[in-house]
């Protein structure tokens, strides 16, 4: 392993100009003649439109043009899509209501686009917008996932009378059925995955820029995958055909999902752009992120899981409720479907499963992919009932889920997922010596001692990543196919630019990308750099998220890389006055087979420009290829992460005394990202299970709408964690690799809420378990406790 | 943001005579107003700017066996102010807990009181300790000056110059925090005074700080928390809201007074 190669944990070439302020954001850039956009939203959840009067705020000072719905419809601007389609049971298309990008005769959440006002400055406009006067009349507005479908009174959209976008189902229910009826034992677990709002550090922002000479637009904005942004302005929405619309998504701020979508504000900035012949600038403040964007989880599950005599698990049922709130976002119906209910056999050997999914509409924010997207839900589910069934049969949590484990591979499961290498053992092993598990029952009489309650709680997670085949996700829906490009260009110096498809907005791709570069060709770390972000240079990507930039984008970079070796060895054939065959290419050099003839690669680069040492009839000039990857299958990193808390009964308040995270993310490029990575993915999942609660009041206000509600994790609620990993090499991709990004927020919540539930013998504990719930459980379990 | 006016006065009687103005406000930290005004729920015509009275209007002086600190003070000299730390030391370490440290570099004591909001710690310490708020016009004991939510006895025009607080014989303070906001949910200051026991409750009631006259009572004979192991507090008049409902907050401020105990007997 060289220092900056494969394996080493090379600090990242990006933090310099992050940490040093130099970074260069969506807001960081002012383009000449800018004018400043601010939405006008709705107050009210669930509101019909009479009538927008804005002639009041347009003799403003500063306004330059307000624009409303009106005026989208008048252009055929088209709405805002989603991009996965689900059929129901019944065979029938999901019900997708209208989602215009400034609303049209209705408002569904508060927040909502009614209006946009352009103004010169920023203040301007936002003046100006409080003097849009929307004559509203309110309407009862749905809230509760639960009750969405039953509710009554006027649903969110006409196309959905009783509020539900689609009934969908996975699984084999008849075989489940018969599972249920022969178990010796079945395990009942009500349960609710409550909502997040994402709370990237930077806030959404868009600038769209109208070129009137060359009628193209170019937009910058915060986004984890411009190049899908670019073909859904264009191909869906209609801004400007795909040629004459550049979007750039520059340093972007941290996404964890919300930034897949393409929202209204960036399609109207762009639109605008030209309406006003100006370039439209926006960024939101804090308050419109908590509104606007795309939330995640938002289910509400009954969970049956059926064991035999022996203790093994034989079937598993499940019916979950989601919230996909008042409009469908662009990959929201994908996510409580096929990145959920594929997820339910988790590490185990179930061989029977089925999965029924009611999605629903409230007038609530739209609800889509959060870091693990559908993971995180499913692992909730099978992590906590799998937990539970383990304490009502009388065996050790870890023995439990070790003797239901899959061992052999690949595992087709009853729900698509075919496993393809993995060793859950060799995890809980290592997570179990790391946690000092024998030692536990001492630590936790030290606690009651102390007067503290103290719990371990076990997560046995596994995640799809990648995410897929392009014809598998098609088939299943997918509107996209989930490839990755990548394109090398070796510079005549020997210098190297890799233009990737993906997206790093804070995992450090400037830096994993390059090891696999520097290691690959033999040269320094400092002369490769990574292109992304930007469709004017890389040509089609498909974008970061599902962890899938490593395991994909890198394998799209390995086969770019081959052919540069392959033109490369020609090359050198040429200069060697050698067969190609006879090249072998090692640590940067090229060498004639059982000889010392040899040549750097820099010399090679430059051979391949200069173009004497060959005919161009024989060989083209110039080294640069590139490539499309489309994986063979989804990849399952797969770990088993340990909560172990205590609880102070007198206040409810839980701390987290020890942490252990054994995952298998394959081959790891850098030690020190990967940890980074499991380090915010489990501060991000603890956040859900202890701090994170999203509220909404009947009337469909948000009352959690700033940092004085809304609870972040801080370094103040973690122990130092404990991260180690092992290794089975992911067979689907040349790099091994399986991913890394979502694992600790997928495998938290269930270790948190098992050790507090562990701790109080209490299992009716919902998230976040703030300390008002776990006093009120602790209430309850009292009286028992003392008279034991 | 609205837009204001600004203005940096050098005395305090230009700053009394501007304060006349309209919607005028006295900036000194600024950790509340500042935030508060950026969110659009405070739109002062102006912003009188103390800032060059700092040197007047800080610092710690021993004054009749107790404390007299000036307006100005941030709570993290407060907190680390050797004459504070060594009379009353309770009130030290309240103020190395209030907000986080950014808001105790630059947050001022009379900032706090002036502002009186229902979850901030200084009134809590000001009502148990018998403190005297001295203004630009009169001096006023602390159990007339915290008069409801962000209401207090100051008249128009009127500036706070500095708190006396007289030297308790003991004082401990404990606040269980907001998850969120990290404010006191409950916060509760218990004192052994010679006007007799205080035991003050900030963060929970409805009407911001109050004193839990059940448990002064039966701390009275004994200032321990054994003495008030038994003494329920009522949720009536407190606060119920997403983090916390009347029942909870009850309960917490018998927690709370008695690690305040605990922590004033060591």
């Amino acid at each position: 392993m060289s220092a900056t190669g494969i394996g080493a944990s090379v600090r990242r070439k990006e933090d310099f100009r992050f940490i040093t302020g130099k970074g260069h954001y969506t807001d960081d850039i002012n383009r000449p003649g800018q004018a400043y956009a601010y939405f006008v939203r709705s107050p009210h959840a669930h509101a019909k439109i009479n009538r927008i009067d804005k002639a009041e705020a347009e003799r403003a000072p500063g306004v330059v043009a307000i624009f409303t719905g009106e005026d989208i419809a008048a252009d055929k601007i088209g709405g805002l899509i989603c991009g996965w389609m689900i059929h129901s049971k019944d065979g029938s298309p999901m019900k997708a209501g209208p989602h215009p990008a400034l609303a049209q005769g209705k408002v569904r959440y508060v927040g909502d686009h009614v209006a946009v006002v352009i103004a010169e400055t920023y203040a301007q406009a936002r003046e100006a917008g409080e003097q849009v006067n929307v004559d509203y009349d309110v309407l009862p507005a749905v809230v509760d996932t639960g009750s969405a479908r039953s509710v009554g009174g006027e649903p969110v959209h006409e196309v959905a009378p009783d509020n539900t976008v689609f009934e969908w189902h996975l699984g084999n229910k008849p075989e489940t059925e018969a599972a249920f009826a022969r178990a010796a034992h079945v395990t009942k677990l009500d349960i609710v995955n409550n909502r997040l709002i994402p709370n990237a550090m930077e806030p959404r922002a868009a600038v769209g820029d109208y070129d009137d000479g060359a009628d193209s637009f170019t937009l910058y904005t915060t986004s984890q995958n411009p190049h899908v942004a670019r073909l859904v302005l264009s191909a869906f929405n209609g801004i400007a055909p795909e040629n004459k619309l550049r979007v750039i998504a520059p340093d972007v701020g941290g996404g964890f999902g919300s930034k897949i979508f393409i929202y209204a504000e960036e399609t109207v900035c762009v639109w605008a752009a030209k309406k006003v012949n100006r370039p439209v600038k926006w960024n939101s403040d804090r308050t419109e992120a908590f509104l606007s964007d795309a939330h995640g989880r938002d289910h509400v599950t009954h969970a049956e899981l059926a064991t035999d005599a022996n203790g093994m698990m034989i079937g598993l049922r499940v019916h979950t409720t989601a919230n996909l709130g008042a409009y469908l976002s662009t990959f929201s119906s994908s996510v409580p479907t096929y990145l959920y209910a594929p997820l339910l056999s988790g590490q185990y050997n179930i061989p029977a499963i089925y999965c029924e999914v009611d999605a629903v509409y409230t007038n609530t924010a739209p609800v889509d992919a959060y870091r693990g997207a559908g993971r995180p839900e499913a692992t909730f589910v099978i992590e906590r009932i799998v937990e539970v069934a383990a304490r009502e049969l009388g065996f050790d949590p870890a023995e439990f889920r070790r003797r239901n484990f899959v061992t052999s591979y690949p595992h087709q499961t009853p729900v698509i997922m075919c496993y393809d290498a993995g060793n859950y053992g060799a995890s809980m092993d290592k997570a179990l010596e790391l946690i000092d598990y024998k030692g536990f029952p001492a630590r936790k009489a030290e606690a009651q001692r102390r007067g503290r309650l103290r719990g371990i709680g076990f997560s046995a997670y596994i995640e799809a990543c990648g995410i897929a085949p392009s014809a598998a996700v098609g088939s299943l829906g997918a509107g996209v196919g989930l490839w990755e490009s990548a394109e090398v260009r070796v510079n005549p110096v020997g210098t190297v630019e890799v233009l990737t498809g993906s997206h790093s907005h804070g995992q450090g791709h400037e830096t994993t990308f390059a090891q696999l570069v520097s290691e690959r060709l033999g040269i320094p770390i400092d002369n490769v750099t990574i292109v992304h972000g930007d469709t004017d240079k890389v040509q089609m990507g498909m974008g970061t998220y599902g962890s899938r930039s490593g395991a994909v984008g890198m394998s799209a970079i390995v086969k770019a890389l081959d052919k540069v070796e392959a033109k490369a060895k020609k090359v050198a054939g040429y200069v060697l006055e050698a067969s190609p065959d006879d090249i072998e290419f090692k640590d940067g050099k090229f060498t004639v087979k059982g000889t010392d003839k040899e040549i750097d690669f820099a010399s090679v680069a430059l051979q391949a420009y200069v173009a004497h040492k060959f005919n161009g009839q024989d060989l083209e000039p110039g080294l640069k290829e590139g490539a499309f990857y489309d994986p063979t299958n989804f990849t399952f990193p797969a770990g088993v992460h340990i909560c172990e808390c205590e609880i102070d009964p007198d206040t409810g308040v839980t701390r987290i005394e020890n942490w252990v995270a054994v995952d298998d993310f394959g081959i790891v490029i850098n030690p020190m990202i990967v940890e980074g990575q499991v380090h915010g993915g489990i501060a991000q999942g603890v956040g859900q299970a202890l701090l994170e609660g999203t509220v909404y009041n009947e009337d469909g206000q948000l009352l959690t709408a700033s940092y004085m509600d809304y609870c972040m994790p801080r370094a103040y609620d973690f122990p130092s964690l404990k991260v180690e990993t092992t290794e089975t090499r992911c067979p689907s991709n040349p790099l091994g690799i399986k991913g890394c990004g979502e694992a600790g927020a997928i495998a938290a919540p269930p270790a948190v809420i098992n050790a507090i539930t562990d701790a109080l013998g209490h299992e009716n504990i919902a998230m976040p378990a703030t300390p008002l719930k776990v006093w009120r459980a602790v209430q309850e379990v009292q009286p028992r406790m003392a008279a034991e | 943001m609205y837009a204001f006016t600004y203005q940096r006065p050098t005395s305090l009687d230009d700053a009394m005579a501007m304060l006349g103005d309209g919607d005028a406000k006295l900036l000194a930290g600024g950790h509340t107003l500042l935030p508060t005004m950026k969110q659009r729920l405070a739109a002062p015509s102006a912003l009188i700017d103390l800032g060059a009275l700092r040197d007047q209007l800080s610092g710690v002086t021993e004054e009749a066996g107790g404390v007299t600190i000036g307006a100005m003070t941030r709570h993290g000299e407060v907190a680390e102010d050797p004459i504070v730390k060594r009379v009353i030391p309770a009130l030290a370490a309240m103020a190395s807990v209030v907000g986080d440290p950014a808001v105790r570099s630059r947050g001022t004591m009379g900032g706090s009181v002036a502002n009186n909001d229902p979850a901030a710690d200084y009134p809590a310490a000001c009502l148990a300790l018998g403190a005297t708020i001295r203004t630009t016009k009169r001096q006023i004991a602390a159990a007339d000056y915290f008069t409801g939510l962000f209401e207090t006895a100051l008249e128009a025009g009127e500036i706070i110059t500095a708190i006396h607080f007289p030297k308790p014989e003991k004082a401990g303070y404990e606040k269980f925090r907001n998850p969120a906001s990290r404010y006191a949910m409950v916060g509760v200051f218990v004192a052994k005074t010679a006007e007799g026991v205080r035991v003050t409750v900030t963060g929970a009631g409805a009407n911001g700080v109050f004193r839990a006259q059940d448990f002064e009572q039966a701390l009275a004979a004994n200032f321990s928390a054994d003495a008030i192991k038994a003494v329920k507090m009522s949720p009536d008049g407190l606060n119920s809201d997403i983090h916390a409902d009347a029942v909870y907050r009850a309960h917490l401020i018998g927690v709370m007074a008695r690690r305040a105990l605990d922590k004033a007997n060591i």
